[in-house]
């Protein structure tokens, strides 16, 4: 009792502090702390979205009449570019006049856009400062680039990390589910009482292998595999991904469905051999239907592993954050890019802040699917009386 | 010629004998009442008819038993064509958790039989055999759990029926039920008794009197006296079979 309680409080308190720290990342501006982004006073623009600053600085919007301004084109500017209009005796050796520089600077050219330390930011400046909006939900979950470390604006869309992870997962239920449920046939309903007492007990050990020894293998063996049959540049994809994940699911969904299928009532079987049913009329007719709920949920908590699962993902998917087009494409999942990158990660910042919201992602994610299968194995319940 | 005749049927579950050198023959078109204390070899006896002992891990059987002339048990037995020659009714109702009409159909679907007209309409005589079409007919459509406990156990039978076997086996079969619904299942075997040869396991010994032409006693796995019911009940020729019939049993 105590125990159990003393267990909640804590998961409640991970939960609470999981989501305090997500939702601060809403409050926050994707640009670099300490740095402004100048244009000249009489240029009509006043705000720019992150998306758009990256745009612009990789030189995919080029005017400035694709962002609401005149139809000049883009003069941009970072610090390092400073050699280029002034000497180094006019910036001064210890750089004192650099100030007043950038403010002439950004007076005398109308299209600029200039990216610098605020510390270089002049009293008497004579420029507007942009503002940038702070980051919103819509560019979190629906952006479709994740470079939280890009200058001058971070990129913080999520689409690409949780399509990856629906992708590897989906592609892992897809392969474990018609094996799992084969070989859970296969124990449950053919073989004897001997060989089910020598698998039973493998496949649970199966269970019990830690993720990184899985990832090895997936990288050792099938990553190459991939790469020779389809002769790719490299063999880290997604399909890998959904392979190593697909034999991480197997026990659960084997153990889970062959506890279902046993608990077919005998006579059920009895009613439908009598009948003059063959055996696999029997399987299909009547102890798939009966354990459906058991093996869904099976099913379902296969997922749930498949979708929480860092280790082995992280080694054989590539982890490319774009949104995947095939499946022998590298991509990348959430529990992958917490991994990766929460150590370089500067405690309370704006990709910290990012990462946390992933754990957000995911916790509702697998809080989803756990909920589903209460649901379902609750009806199972229901159904037998 | 008999209907199902066995010939010095031993059995054993592992090392268990159940049945010990068990000769029985039984004719076309007759009930046959299995009769005995509690763990005697009766139901593992009428379940040798359909091989449903096959299930179980690690049996063994010797000896003969043939059906039509045919020994069951032999080389190049079918053993699905022979369940669906030999039809069996379980102690407690086990319907499908399908439709009613979809319980009925089963045995017609897994012969591979599409025709829709055809299952319907074997559907529809095979309940009216058990005259629980009046009951039923307006909820076809629902679960055959929905039915009381005589109702589903009728419904199993007219399921039995549906593939038209020549035999029906019958473990109990009203056991589980109220006694006006073990009326119905009653007159319906006597009925039935026309069509199939039926062989039923029963603990009720006014039961065995009222619907069998023939009983067979047994005792810890003998088959200890088989005769003409109303012989072996009036008359029994072994001491054992009277204690039994009697109720003075220890
Ligand atoms: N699956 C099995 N494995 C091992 N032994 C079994 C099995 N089924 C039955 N037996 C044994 O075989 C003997 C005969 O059992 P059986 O079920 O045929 O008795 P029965 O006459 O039908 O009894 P009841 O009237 O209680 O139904 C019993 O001693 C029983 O314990
Ligand atoms: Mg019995």
């Amino acid at each position: 009792m105590l125990s159990s309680s003393i267990t909640s409080l804590t998961v409640v308190l991970i939960v609470v502090f999981l989501f305090k720290e997500g939702i601060g990342l809403f409050n926050q501006k994707p640009v670099e702390p300490g740095y402004v982004i100048a244009i000249n006073k009489n240029n009509k623009v006043k705000e720019l979205s992150s998306v758009q600053l990256k745009n612009i600085y990789d030189q995919k919007i080029t005017h400035w009449s694709e962002v609401g301004g005149t139809h000049d084109s883009i003069v941009l500017f970072q610090l390092e570019d400073i050699s280029n209009y002034y000497s180094d005796e006019q910036i001064g050796d210890n750089m004192q006049n650099l100030g007043s520089c950038m403010s002439r600077l950004v007076d005398s050219l109308p299209n600029i856009i200039a990216f610098f330390p605020d510390k270089y930011l002049d009293k008497k400046f004579q420029g507007t400062l942009l503002e940038v909006d702070k980051v919103t939900l819509h560019d979190f979950f629906a952006g479709k680039e994740w470079i939280p470390t890009a200058k001058p604006s971070a990129q913080l869309g999520v689409l690409p990390l949780i399509l990856g992870t629906l992708w590897v997962s989906l592609g892992a239920i897809l392969l474990a589910l018609p094996l799992g449920l084969a070989a859970a046939v296969y124990m449950s309903e053919i073989a004897n009482e001997r060989v089910r007492r020598i698998m039973k007990p493998l496949i649970e050990l199966l269970a019990g292998i830690p993720s990184v020894v899985y990832g090895f293998f997936g990288l050792v063996i099938i990553v190459p595999l991939i790469q020779k049959t389809f002769d790719l540049p490299v063999g880290e994809t997604g399909l890998a991904g959904s392979i190593v994940l697909g034999i991480m699911a197997l026990p659960t969904i084997i153990t889970i469905s062959e506890d279902a299928m046993r608990n077919t009532p005998r006579a059920m079987k009895e009613a439908s051999l009598a009948l003059g049913a063959s055996r696999w009329q029997t399987i299909y007719k009547v102890i798939i239907p009966y354990s459906i709920s058991g093996i869904s949920a099976g099913a379902i908590l296969g997922i749930g592993r498949a979708i929480g699962e860092t280790m082995a993902v992280l080694m054989v998917t590539g982890n490319a954050a774009v949104i995947p087009h095939s499946i022998l494409a590298p991509v990348r999942t959430i529990p992958a890019t917490i991994a990766a990158e929460l150590g370089e990660t500067s405690n309370g910042g704006l990709h910290y802040k990012a990462l946390f919201a992933l754990g957000c992602i995911l916790f509702l994610i697998t809080l989803f699917i756990n909920l589903t299968v209460e649901f379902i194995s609750n009806r199972q319940k229901h159904n037998k009386h | 010629m008999y209907k199902i005749e066995s010939k010095n049927v031993d059995f054993y579950y592992g090392p268990s004998q159940a049945l010990k050198n068990i000769n029985i023959a039984i004719r076309s078109n007759t009930v046959t009442a299995l009769i005995g204390p509690s763990g005697c070899g009766k139901s593992t006896y009428l379940r040798l008819f359909n091989r449903m002992n096959d299930l179980i891990d690690d049996i063994k059987i010797s000896g003969q038993v043939m059906i039509d002339g045919e020994d069951i048990y032999g080389k190049g037995i079918n053993v699905d064509s022979l369940r669906k020659n030999v039809g069996m009714v379980f102690q407690k109702p086990n319907p499908f958790p399908k439709t009613i009409f979809e319980n009925v159909a089963y045995g017609l679907r897994v012969n591979g039989i599409k025709d829709k007209k055809f299952i319907e309409e074997r559907v529809e005589t095979s309940i009216k055999q058990v005259v629980l079409w009046d009951e039923v007919k307006d909820k076809l459509k629902k679960s055959a759990f929905e039915l009381s406990g005589g109702q589903q156990q009728r419904l199993c039978i007219a399921r039995a029926l549906a593939i038209q076997p020549s035999v029906i086996l019958m473990d109990e079969p009203t056991s589980a039920l109220d006694p006006i619904s073990t009326a119905k299942v009653e007159e319906l075997i006597y009925e039935l008794k026309a069509k199939y040869t039926i062989v039923i396991v029963t603990h009720n010994m006014q039961q065995a009197g009222r619907v069998s032409d023939r009983t067979a006693f047994f005792y810890l796995g003998e088959l200890v006296e088989y005769d003409e019911t109303k012989k072996l009940f009036t008359n029994p020729k072994q001491e054992r079979t009277q204690n039994y019939i009697t109720g003075r049993f220890g």
